[in-house]
């Protein structure tokens, strides 16, 4: 599934934006001028990473201060143990598109339940 | 070096042990802890964990198949440090010989005097507090806890989604003035009156009865509150007396320069029990905070493996969170030297908040309730401000 995010120009440097799918994907542009594109859900606990702190490539969880490799998705500092799903990112005529991985994420435990159907 | 011992085997001990296999010291590693345990995050334990909704296993801080090449001796106190042998002593009477020592021993629960051997009194600090104080929440009560800190307020918090009936006491006029300040401290213990739980403040507690079990908390205005669970939150002291006559100096925990080295060349300390220099502050503080206790020792290890010989680099502000009645706590910096807080979005009445508090109008600490966002921005900004 490709689908389409902003423009390259609406997106500053140092910046994320947040897709609302299910579960919610995150695009960040570094302030090296690098686009990647990661699943939006800390590993730990329900959070956004897209509020989170961008440094390099490399982005803090906004609660807990989990990092993560925005390159590969591996968990580099606790309390998260598991890695966040990447996603391809094309960008074509200075549009951002994301290409969404088919593998399974890794979400908490309480927004994996919610999105089974199952008490949140 | 050929060995490097960590003291203590919690997140300080085992950021201090992976650290060191990361920036390349490829020798013996021998980690030392006081607890049976593996090297688990104790957050939780106030939260999900006392709760029921996390287990032992969810705990855990090392991941699946992480391989830090490490001897782990657990279960086992570390007794003294001879300086000339270059040794860690053990409560077994094994010695463990090391050319570099990571210090990271922690601090411990304070405890109320005269409260040894009263069945139904906890303080919460380590797995096995979290567990036996988890049994008996879950047989329900009326429960009192001793400290309007984070610590007191978030188990009251567990314990009132539990079904129990809570009251907070601490001694100080407003809780949690001394992180937040008066004005904010008030706004956040606020949380405990808006969910129907007692705040008693300004009174200090006498004692406690009861004879094999507590009964009553006793306040030293004559009030006695009946109790069948008590929890003491006041505060932890740093684990440090094993390290008397050893040469490291000793001041409210093991005193440290701004990258982690002590008195003694060859060893430095990480995490509760380090008073390392804020250049900031312009002294020496103790910071129990996770993620200093995560942050620290790679600048420590640094420090070790290059013989004292790397500049300091300068840390970024402290940070801490809480989880409080489904309300996210976050604060960064210090409000001590504060002249000024400010909200600059939210509402105080609706418990959604961000405060600045700046000094001379420059910012110098944020504190956020429900605003990770926000929160984040102000962080950096206050982290690239000093």
């Amino acid at each position: 599934m490709m689908i389409p995010a902003c423009r390259l120009a609406d997106l500053p440097r140092g910046e994320a934006l947040r897709l609302d799918i299910d579960p919610p994907v995150s695009v960040f542009h570094t302030d090296d001028g690098e686009v990647f594109a990661i699943d939006d859900t800390c590993t730990h606990q329900d959070a956004s990473l897209a509020d989170g702190w961008l440094e390099g490539c490399e982005v803090e969880c906004p609660l807990h201060a989990s990092k993560f490799d925005l390159r590969t998705g591996a968990v580099d500092s606790p309390p998260a143990k598991l890695p966040v799903r990447t996603h391809e990112v094309v960008i074509e005529d200075g549009m951002i598109h994301v290409r969404v991985s088919t593998d399974a994420p890794n979400l908490p435990p309480c927004v994996a339940a919610r999105l089974a159907g199952g008490p949140a | 070096m050929r060995t490097v011992a960590v003291v203590g085997a919690s997140l300080a001990g085992l950021s201090a042990a992976r650290s060191l296999r990361k920036q390349g010291y490829d020798g013996r590693l021998v980690v030392i802890g006081d607890e049976a345990h593996r090297p688990y995050d104790r957050p939780p334990l106030s939260k999900e964990f006392l709760a029921g909704d996390l287990g032992e296993s969810d705990l855990a801080l090392e991941t699946d198949g992480e391989d830090l090449r490490a001897e782990w001796l657990l279960g086992v106190r570390a007794t003294g440090l001879d300086r000339t042998r270059r040794a860690v002593r053990l409560a077994d009477g094994r010695e463990i010989q090391a050319d570099g020592l990571v210090i990271a021993t922690g601090a411990a629960a304070r405890r109320l005097p005269g409260s040894e051997g009263l069945a139904g009194v906890h303080v919460l600090r380590t797995l096995d507090d979290a567990r036996a104080l988890r049994d008996e929440l879950a047989r329900g009560g009326r429960l009192v806890v001793i400290g309007g800190g984070f610590v007191g307020a978030e188990v009251a918090s567990t314990a009132h989604a539990l079904g129990l009936e809570a009251t907070v006491v601490e001694a100080a006029p407003t809780p949690l003035a001394a992180p937040l300040g008066q004005a904010m401290g008030s706004i956040v213990s606020a949380l405990h009156l808006d969910h129907g739980v007692r705040l008693l403040c300004g009174v200090g507690v006498k004692g406690l009865s009861g004879e094999r079990k507590v009964e009553a908390v006793l306040l030293e205005d004559g009030r006695s509150i009946p109790a069948d669970i008590v929890v003491v939150g006041v505060g932890a002291s740093p684990c440090v007396d094993w390290l008397e006559g050893s040469g490291v100096t000793l001041d409210n925990g093991v005193k440290c320069g701004a990258d982690g080295r002590t008195s003694l060349a060859g060893v430095v300390a990480v995490g509760d029990c380090a008073s390392w220099y804020d250049p900031r502050a312009g002294h020496h503080r103790r910071v129990e905070h996770w993620t200093g206790a995560q942050e620290r020792p790679a600048a420590a290890v640094a420090t070790l493996l290059a013989g004292g010989a790397v500049e300091p680099g300068v840390p970024r502000p402290p940070y801490f969170w809480s989880d409080q009645y489904g309300v996210k706590i976050q604060f960064a910096g210090h409000a001590a030297g504060a002249d000024s807080v400010t909200v600059e979005e939210g509402a105080p009445d609706d418990r959604n908040v961000l405060a600045v508090y700046r000094r001379a109008g420059h910012p110098v600490a944020v504190l956020g309730m429900n605003q990770p966002r926000l929160f984040t921005r102000w962080r950096k900004q206050l982290a690239a401000a000093s």
